[in-house]
């Protein structure tokens, strides 16, 4: 099970302001370790990003994103209060799906 | 006969070079006074830009995901003792973690040594929990498959002195020797290439490639580069501390490196961090 993600979610007027953190290799499948052996492909493919159950982001990401990414957003809607989920999918199947907020 | 030819097309050759040559070679000679005139500008561009690149990162730094890591590490219970670090006396005290990170290197007295932060947890690791010295200092350093417990933990014990004034005491004897021998140390010209921390953190406006080095005898400086630390670095996305920017600085001189934990980088830490005092330190840093 990967390391849990950091999520901060704010409003401001009626746009709130969510940024995510996700622990994460990133590996590429292009590098060589110090045996120069292929260090195998790692990376988070698919993401999505929920206010209260309701899909608001529906993305994917590839292996040219860094390591430990970070993603914002903006979404109109969401109140102080709402629940936000946010839930990865890598190429190797694992998941891990984090909850924060609204403040 | 073809020898004959073959140095006369090698002339031929020669003489086409020669204009060359010579062409360029006058520019530069020109070229020196007007670029130098340039630098200074081009410089500050290039320092501002890296600012609002870092003002950036700042917002969103993934050193919070070591802190959540060490806090996680320092509430269990591990190691041949099964027991949590939350009797770990840090200086202010068993357990107190808050302002314990700009407090430190300091004397403790239950080991009679100066310590600095990452020091010191390892001593409680080891006299707690009861891990072995030898597995700790195995592999100190972050990489890319592997980031220590103790990198953790300091990043943590670190983040619970955010906005603190940076405090590092001076009362006791071995406190204050500790800071004279690190401020030795930082002076100490030595290795293959006869470098000290000063030939390159001595003066002002120095710099490798396009990172600026801090002036670490300048107050300003001083309180700059102490408030970085521990860091994250873009480059590799690792979590490193200050035991690895010493090592790492003394490997770039050349120089054997110090002993992980040992009392040469200790008493640097007191020297380049008690010159930081009264800074108010942010937290866990964002490198390039």
């Amino acid at each position: 099970m990967a390391d849990p993600m950091k999520i901060r979610a704010t409003v401001s007027g009626d746009v709130c302001d969510i940024k995510v953190l996700m622990s994460h290799p990133m590996e590429t499948g292009q590098r060589k370790d110090s045996d120069g052996k292929i260090v195998p492909a790692h990376f988070i493919q698919t993401f999505t990003i929920a206010v209260n159950g309701k899909t608001v982001v529906d993305g994917g990401c590839g292996p040219s994103v860094s390591r430990n990414p970070v993603f914002g957003f903006k979404a109109k809607g969401p109140k102080a209060g709402d629940k936000v989920t946010v839930t990865w999918t890598d190429n190797l199947g694992d998941k891990r799906s984090d909850e924060a907020t609204v403040a | 006969m073809k020898q004959a030819i073959a140095r006369f097309a090698a002339a031929l050759a020669l003489a086409a070079l020669l204009p060359q040559l010579a062409d360029a070679k006058t520019p530069p000679a020109k070229t020196p006074p007007a670029k130098a005139a340039a630098a200074p500008e081009e410089k500050d561009a290039a320092t501002a830009e890296f600012e609002k690149f870092r003002a950036i990162l700042e917002e969103d730094n993934p050193a919070e995901l070591f802190e959540a890591k060490g806090e996680d590490l320092w509430k269990q219970k591990r190691g041949p003792n099964n027991v949590s670090l939350e009797r770990c006396d840090l200086g202010l005290g068993a357990g107190v973690v808050k302002g314990a990170y700009v407090q430190t290197p300091r004397y403790f007295a239950d080991a009679d040594q100066v310590m600095d932060i990452e020091r010191r947890i390892a001593w409680c690791m080891e006299k707690l929990q009861g891990f072995k010295r030898a597995d700790l200092v195995k592999k100190p350093f972050s990489t890319d498959d592997y980031t220590p417990d103790l990198v953790s933990l300091v990043t943590y014990v670190a983040s619970e002195s955010r906005g603190l004034p940076v405090a590092i005491p001076q009362r006791h004897p071995k406190e204050v020797a500790a800071y004279k021998i690190g401020r030795e140390i930082f002076q100490y010209r030595a290795g293959p290439y006869d470098f000290s921390c000063a030939t390159c953190h001595g003066e002002d406006g120095k710099r490798i490639r396009m990172q600026q080095l801090p002036n670490l005898l300048e107050k300003r400086d001083a309180m700059r580069a102490y408030a970085g630390w521990p860091g994250y670095r873009m480059t590799g996305g690792l979590m490193h501390t200050l035991q690895w920017r010493m090592n790492d600085c003394f490997r770039q001189q050349r120089f054997p490196e110090p002993g992980y934990l040992s009392d040469a980088v200790t008493d640097l830490l007191t020297y380049l961090g008690a010159n930081a005092n009264g800074n108010i330190y942010k937290g866990p840093g964002i490198k390039r």
